[in-house]
């Protein structure tokens, strides 16, 4: 304002003017209120999900945290040792496949991509390959893992085992592992290659003193995210057999010889588990919310360190 | 003075500047495998399609395809109508993008256009929150409170399951996914176009709606296409809350319940200890998923040109 | 003698005002060739990016490549340490021997040539790692240092060389990303001189620094050349003028036949008479500020 005064009495008119016809923009003041509607109804959204679930687990989780945690599969919702520790067993140890198979599996592939991959007809292949894996339904990789893992190779999972689920989940995130690595690998500065070149370093010199540890926080985002939706996903479970109903023995978190029993349980299993039983024993649902609490501490912790690492590098390298 | 100033001095050859073959062997095979690790996927992607097509060729073969359009979906008496699990999944796809096209859209352009950075910086993360959420969660909130506070109370539906009450649910799923590929479009607009119309004197609505939304249309198109394609692969928000357990008889009533391609796959797989019923019931599972492969990838391949047409764009 | 950064296109008569008193004079004797270069060609796919370009670099001297953008004098300095290697379209033809090996012979190692021939960057590129680790970083991977003590050794050899260990002594385990642009350049120029190279490449060094570090780094320049042989790109024709002992003069002339412009040498001599008394028009207009 002060500027328009200086400008002159006539101009400074037409400004205001100008001015007050932007603040009476009626068309576009409603155009962003009903865009920020459409933000906040999903944020709302969240919100109630959230305190749904939160309400309908409170009384079993305030009550009894740890009979929780430790109990088992029960018939009877009243029962005091319903619990999860079957499910967390078989949730820990799908960790344990994602992380071995999909993470080193996943960065190599990413690596050859960015680094050695000739730019051809085939590497572009392979990159397109890898874009479509990521878009195929989770349902599908478990058609995968039944036909292969438990028809096909029953003999070496044991059937409708852990290792067959762990398995098909770590081939499921596979994809997500390759494409988050390399953009984190693409991001690596042209210049710092150049200087380990120009002092006569090899390729792989090079890329194990540069490129792995500029790219690392951002590869190590993808694996989080990749594997907060493996421990997540329940439809490929299903289709390799998690069981149903009973589950015969109780394993410890390191018993080696239940990873290829013909049993197992995983955390998003029981959850389904538990609200289809809600249906004859109300207080499943109660078990359920309940499963889903722990369930989501896990992922939404995952997700959170990976969103916010990602934002703090980026902020810090521009 | 080190070694390569010494061999400068003593006759320098070719055999100077060849390589260590200790060190290129190391080189070589490293290379080859990082690049086996590449084929992996290549290797994932035969395994799939092998797996989906040899057993749905045996049920294509031996089936009597008038079990194929029937009355319903009952694997294991022998009738395989697929077109109860298409219409199902069209259902919910349908009302799924109804509630995720606006509310993702509306979302991407205030966080692109309006937000300040500071807003954006707290409401994009709790987004991407919403993104991670396991789809079990979504099915137990559809189930527990989307069936009886939306489908019973606004559209007098059931307040157990049904198609609307899995595709509301499927629909919140994909908000985020809508979201972030739309922004990522929208964020690829150059400034200068912005400028151009602002110098003009456009108002910011006229320069959103009338010249960054055109010129994101093919990041919004990807959008759309893989929000379908994630919608009609969806499963466990369907399974859960589809109101509709094994069989479903035909419906094309979003109040009822019925089952789709995936949550009729995943309780067929289920229930039992394995698949048993008719001769093909086994294949028939495999039948679907590779009808539904087949769309997904058919919309991903449409999608992902959407996306590079953006990023030849700019 | 702080260098003025004017622009040639503000001072015609550029050569005239360039003070070389008190410098070391272009050595009567020549030395030894280091890189022999006969018509040279590089390609990028199809575009021919050099075209032709013949001339000898010698022993112990700084010899500049000058030209307008385009004109190709970086492509051909990536040549001499086959950086353009890295470039997967990018095609080498011609002879380009360093001492008397050839370059582009399918037995010789890339990685072995960038032993012997550092390189130093148009924009510093410390890597993100502590001061000592960047000066350690070659000798490191190339195995130089037998024990901890000698690689201490010659992180303190090459930052003095540098000029940069008294301002970084006693912050050894800071990281590089803290030094000024000047500092992190002498640090470049110390990383790479950690690994003894015998030719120094430096791909227009001062273009992204303030006069003042432009001046040491030139300075430096002048201190180091006994030891080694450096070949400098640069669009700064001053520069040129006050520190090489030769320059190569390219531009970038239109292909009739092509419709596309290639860098062409079009001059090489002593830097003295580049600047006073060119034999070609081009490199004089270029040089008095008429064209470029």
């Amino acid at each position: 304002m002060a500027k328009a005064r200086l400008i002159g009495d006539r101009t400074s008119k037409v400004m205001v003017q100008a001015m007050e016809r932007r603040a009476a923009d009626v068309r576009g003041r409603v155009f962003q209120f009903s865009l920020l509607t459409t933000l906040l109804i999903s944020l709302f959204i969240i919100g109630v999900l959230i305190a749904d679930v939160m309400i309908d687990a409170w009384g079993l989780l305030t009550g009894r945290p740890g009979g929780f945690l430790s109990g088992t599969m029960r018939s009877l919702s009243d029962d005091p040792k319903l619990g999860v520790q079957q499910a967390l067993v078989g949730t820990f140890w799908i960790a344990v496949f994602v992380a071995v198979l999909a993470f080193p599996i996943g960065i190599g592939a990413a690596i050859w991509l960015e680094e050695y991959a000739p730019r051809n007809r085939f590497t572009r292949f392979i990159e397109l390959n890898i874009r479509n894996l990521a878009g195929v339904p989770s349902i599908v990789y478990g058609l995968l893992g039944l036909f292969l893992f438990v028809q096909s190779l029953g003999d070496l999972t044991g059937g409708k085992s852990i290792a067959a689920a762990g398995i098909t989940l770590a081939i499921l995130v596979l994809p997500i592992v390759i494409i988050t690595a390399q953009e984190a690998i693409r991001a690596v500065p042209q210049g710092l290659k150049e200087g380990a070149y120009g002092v006569g370093a090899t390729k792989w010199t090079m890329i194990r003193s540069q490129v792995l540890p500029y790219a690392a926080p951002g590869i190590f985002t993808g694996t989080l995210l990749s594997m907060s939706r493996g421990i997540g996903e329940a439809a490929p479970l299903l289709l390799v057999g998690a069981v149903s109903g009973r589950l015969g023995g109780n394993p410890g978190f390191f018993d080696l010889s239940a990873i290829n029993a013909e049993s197992f349980m995983a955390m998003p299993v029981i959850i389904v588990e538990w609200v289809q039983n809600s249906g004859r024993d109300p207080g499943f649902a109660e078990a359920a919310a309940a499963a889903i609490v722990v369930l989501l501490v896990f992922v939404i912790l995952m997700n959170a360190a990976a969103i916010l690492l990602r934002n703090h590098f980026e902020k810090k390298r521009g | 003075m080190s070694d390569s100033r010494v061999d400068l001095a003593e006759g320098f050859s070719v055999e100077s500047l060849t390589a260590n073959p200790r060190q290129a062997r190391k080189e070589r095979l490293i290379r080859d495998s990082l690049g086996a690790t590449a084929l992996v996927s290549v290797l994932i992607s035969g395994l799939i399609i092998w797996s989906l097509f040899s057993e749905a060729w045996t049920f294509m073969v031996e089936v009597d395809w008038g079990a194929v359009w029937d009355i319903g979906w009952f694997p294991r008496r022998g009738i395989y109508d697929i077109k109860t699990l298409i219409v199902a999944s069209l259902i919910v796809t349908g009302i799924a993008m109804i509630v995720a096209g606006p509310l993702g859209l509306g979302a991407a352009i205030y966080l692109s256009e309006y937000a300040r950075p500071g807003v954006r910086r707290t409401l994009k993360p709790i987004l991407e929150i919403l993104a991670g959420i396991p789809s079990v969660v979504l099915g137990f909130f559809a189930l527990e409170w989307i069936a009886p506070n939306v489908v019973k109370t606004l559209f007098g539906g059931p307040a157990a399951g049904s198609l609307l009450a899995a595709g509301i649910g499927v629909g919140v799923l994909v908000i985020p996914l809508v979201a972030s590929i739309s922004e990522d479009a929208m964020k690829a607009v150059p400034m200068s176009l912005r400028e151009a119309s602002s110098g003009l004197g456009a108002r910011k609505i006229t320069t959103t709606v009338r010249v960054v939304l055109p010129a994101a249309v093919s990041g919004l198109m990807a959008a759309f296409i893989v929000a379908v394609s994630r919608a009609l692969g969806e499963t466990m928000v369907v399974f859960m809350a589809g109101g509709a357990a094994q069989t479903a008889v035909y419906t094309h009533d979003p109040l009822d319940g019925s089952l789709t391609m995936t949550a009729g796959m995943t309780s067929l797989a289920r229930g039992t200890d394995s698949v048993v019923g008719e001769g093909l019931t086994f294949q028939s599972l495999f039948f679907v998923g590779l009808v539904l492969f087949i769309v997904t990838f058919a919309l991903n391949l449409v999608a992902d040109r959407f996306v590079h047409r953006v990023r030849e764009q700019y | 003698m702080a260098p003025e950064m004017v622009e040639p296109e503000a001072s015609p008569h550029l050569h005239l005002d360039i003070d070389r008193t008190g410098q070391a004079a272009v050595p009567d004797d020549t030395g030894d060739p280091v890189f022999e270069v006969e018509d040279l060609n590089v390609y990028y796919g199809d575009f021919r990016a050099v075209q032709g370009a013949t001339f000898t670099v010698y022993e112990h001297e700084i010899t500049a490549m000058i030209g307008p953008s385009g004109c190709g004098k970086t492509t051909v300095l990536r040549c001499f340490n086959r950086m353009n290697d890295l470039i997967p379209t990018a095609r080498v033809e011609g002879r380009l021997n360093f001492r008397n090996v050839p370059l582009y012979d399918p037995r010789v190692d890339p990685v072995e040539v960038r032993r012997r021939i550092g390189m130093v960057f148009q924009k510093p590129n410390p890597f993100p790692k502590s001061i000592y680790d960047n000066v350690a970083f070659g000798p490191r991977v190339t195995g130089m240092a037998k024990k901890k003590g000698d690689l201490d050794d010659i992180v303190e050899r090459s930052l003095h060389r540098a000029a940069l260990w008294d301002e970084v002594h006693d912050r050894m385990k800071d990281s590089a990303l803290g030094l000024s642009g000047g500092q992190q350049q002498r640090l470049c120029i110390a990383r790479a001189i950690a690994v003894d190279p015998d030719v120094l490449l430096m791909d227009e060094p001062c273009s992204a620094l303030d006069p003042i570090a432009t001046t040491r780094i030139e300075d430096l320049m002048q201190e180091i050349k006994d030891d080694y042989t450096i070949v400098i790109v640069t669009h700064n024709m001053q520069q040129a003028a006050r520190i090489s002992d030769r320059t190569a003069f390219f531009t970038a002339q239109l292909d009739s036949t092509t419709d596309q412009r290639s860098g062409l040498l079009v001059e090489y001599d002593r830097t003295e008479t580049i600047f006073s008394n060119p034999s070609d028009e081009r490199t004089e207009n270029y040089v008095t500020g008429r064209f470029g």
